[in-house]
């Protein structure tokens, strides 16, 4: 939020420049007597010691999140009769000692409902960041600005609860209309559930695409005001119009950021649970690849699951399912990191 | 933004705080007539805890609310986890009793007994919920189905409305062609559980798959709770689907009269009572485990035996003292005060010869 006042700078550019070289020399400088300085106090040794802990507690913590999902993973997949990454049969873990369960489906409607979402929310979110830091006034940009963070701070069960009771009814005639009209479609064929009951993936893509809408657009909204003011000066000075100088200057600069934004976005999408959990029907039969399916993400399945796993080997079935959706995830925020790492060479 | 998520947690937890005082003053206000043939000796140490079946929170909510105002400073803490984590919890010795929609056996009835000091655990059907089969058909007041006819709509080989098989049922109905929608529990639930046993029970021809917590029927879309299945009928034009008579009625659904073999018969207390007072227990003694494919294959005249039987799980012994009076106490209050309020809450209450019974086995506890 501190960014904010300096975000819409392009008339007083030359001000807000000026302010900028003076404070950058400093900090070299500063860090240089800090790195170079010989004198040792114990505070300095408690606080690095303080500092490394915590650095090395939450890899540690990941660590033993991976491995107790393989630990507890493992005995279950000696005990699955069937592929565990292409099966898409029925889920079947009565019999402990020749269950039946695969991922390939779980996989399948958790990557189509985040994807749809992404889609829906990254030219919006582009839209907002893009408003806020070149077009909006003062005055309208740092309230808007602090009502999309609060966006990201409605809990999830809210956008589930008016997901379902609220946005199903009020878009089902527009799905149903997407169906009839467009079901030679893929995506907007008809699916394995009823449209009018609105438990579908569109539903689900919808809301999930609110949920991560501020992520995207909060991120993207911090690197667009980092653009060199220089450039979108020189821009100005040749003559660009406001659009012209999004278009040559801030989104050059930003593409990386926007991406990992998006990426960040994707990994919340990938897990989010009790919203898709409340929304989603599920089914018992295969996915179609048609957003008016039902089904079950990773997370929805475990947790409609939870309540009634009655050993380990039953639950280590879910417990893999996780082990999926952690890696998973874990890729895609490499990917964010490794956009935003990108950007900085 | 941390703040506000608490900001929003907090009024979220005084809200349900209210709403929470709120049922329990309208159960204590049920209960005042009734407290003075109370039954319960109100011994034993306070709070009893006791944990698992959904299917029983607002049985147990109404329950325990009676039984502290008939017993003043006694409490009973109920958690709602689901009946696997409840027999669990009761196995590992964390909890002094559990409430499970199916009885506890096998494997895990040994370690049971391991936790009561080498007794066995008993199973006391204390609460009985009627199954509806309830559906979303506009213009159609009453639709008569028969366990036949419900198997095969489960199972996709009925798909629409106007189907023969369900016409012959309603003659004089004038019945749409509307596609049916199934709709199933997608939780883990022992109302799939116990839905699919009665189809196997009393339609086997029509019914051949396995029954067990998760929903086998293989068509139809899924929804997560009671109350789920019961909004999403209420939002699908044409579904049907099996839930708790309570969450029907809340949803304004329309229920099938069920055609056992002796004639429709429409769900209310006194059917779902009769068919509770014909049930036969399985085992011998106090351990009252219901021969639930017997009831479920029963077809007597004006008796629903759909119904989902729940028990609680006890040590038949080995409880200390404080625990076991305090056990004991509660049980028979909630066998007698308890039952006043029940039926709105959606149960059946007990009928008069089983209750006797089952307080013998509550006595019996050592």
């Amino acid at each position: 939020m501190s960014d904010t006042h300096s975000m819409t700078g392009v008339p007083p550019a030359a001000t807000v420049a000026t302010t900028d070289t003076a404070h950058k020399p400093e900090e070299p400088q500063l860090s240089d007597k800090k790195t170079s300085g010989t004198v040792t106090r114990p505070g300095d040794r408690i606080f690095s010691g303080l500092a490394t802990g915590s650095g090395i507690f939450i890899i540690a913590l990941i660590a033993a999140v991976g491995v107790f999902l393989l630990w507890r993973a493992i005995p279950a997949l000696s005990n699955n009769t069937v592929n565990f990454l292409t099966y898409n049969g029925a889920w079947d873990t009565t019999n402990t000692s020749a269950m039946a369960f695969g991922v390939l489906d779980l996989f399948l409607v958790t990557v189509t409902v985040s994807l749809f979402a992404l889609v829906l929310a990254m030219p919006v979110a582009l839209g907002i960041a893009i408003y806020l830091t070149n077009y909006a006034p003062k005055r309208v940009a740092g309230p808007l600005g602090y009502v999309i963070d609060l966006l990201a701070a409605v809990p999830s069960i809210v956008f589930g609860l008016w997901g379902l009771y609220v946005l199903a009814p009020a878009i089902s005639p527009f799905a149903e209309w997407l169906n009839s009209s467009l079901s030679w479609f893929p995506l907007f064929s008809t699916g394995s559930v009823s449209i009018a009951g609105g438990g579908t993936i569109f539903t689900g893509g919808i809301v999930l695409a609110v949920m991560i809408l501020p992520i995207i657009a909060a991120v993207t909204r911090e690197v667009f005001v980092q653009t060199p003011k220089g450039q979108v000066e020189a821009a100005l000075a040749l003559g660009a119009t406001r659009w012209e100088v999004v278009r040559t200057t801030v989104i050059p600069f930003g593409k990386s950021g926007f991406v990992s934004g998006s990426m960040l976005g994707l990994g919340r999408a990938l897990g989010e649970t009790i919203a898709l959990y409340i929304i989603i029907r599920s089914t018992q039969v295969t996915f179609s690849g048609s957003l008016f399916d039902g089904g079950s993400t990773f997370a929805t399945k475990i947790a409609l699951a939870a309540g009634e796993f009655n050993n380990p080997l039953q639950a280590g079935a879910y417990i893999a399912a996780g082990l999926v959706l952690f890696i998973l995830t874990f890729v895609v925020n490499a990917g964010a990191r490794a956009a935003i790492a990108g950007k900085k060479d | 933004m941390n703040l506000k998520r608490n900001g929003a947690l907090m009024s979220a937890v005084a809200i349900s705080a209210m709403l929470l005082t709120a049922c329990g003053s309208d159960a204590n206000v049920a209960t005042t007539d009734g407290a003075s043939d109370s039954s319960a000796t109100c011994e034993g140490k306070s709070p009893l805890t006791g944990e698992g079946s959904s299917a029983q929170q607002n049985a147990m909510s109404n329950f325990t609310s009676i039984y502290s105002s008939v017993c003043p400073g006694k409490a009973v803490e109920y958690t709602t986890s689901g009946s696997g984590n409840g027999r669990t919890q009761f196995v590992a010795g964390l909890v002094d009793f559990a409430g499970s929609d199916s009885a506890i056996k096998d494997d895990q009835a040994a370690q049971a007994a391991v936790r009561c000091d080498n007794n066995p655990a008993w199973n006391l059907p204390l609460v009985f919920g009627p199954v509806a089969v309830a559906y979303n058909l506009d213009g159609v007041d009453k639709v008569v189905l028969n366990p036949n006819v419900i198997a095969q709509i489960f199972t996709g080989q009925i798909t629409t409305w106007n189907d023969p098989a369900i016409a012959a049922l309603n003659e004089g109905v004038s019945l749409p062609s509307t596609a049916i929608t199934p709709v199933y529990r997608s939780d883990s639930s022992g109302t799939s559980d116990n839905f699919q046993r009665f189809l196997s029970a009393s339609a086997p021809q029509a019914w051949t798959l396995s029954h067990s917590s998760d929903w086998a029927g293989g068509v139809g879309e899924g929804a997560n709770g009671s109350s789920g299945v019961a909004q999403a009928v209420a939002a699908t034009p044409g579904s049907i689907t099996y839930v708790e008579k309570g969450f029907a009625d809340q949803e304004s659904l329309g229920t099938a009269d069920i055609d056992f073999g002796n004639g429709a018969v429409e769900l209310n207390s006194e059917t779902a009572g009769k068919a509770i007072d014909d049930a036969q227990f399985q085992g011998q003694g106090n351990d009252l485990v219901i021969d639930i494919d017997a009831l479920y294959a029963s077809n007597a005249a004006d008796t629903y035996p759909l119904v989902l039987g729940t028990y609680e799980i006890v040590c038949s012994n080995g409880y200390d003292a404080e625990t076991s009076a305090a056990i004991k106490s509660f049980l028979v209050s909630a066998a007698n005060e308890g039952q006043q309020g029940l039926e709105a809450a959606g149960y059946v209450p007990l009928p008069e010869t089983f209750k006797e019974r089952l307080i013998t086995a509550i006595e019996a506890i050592g």
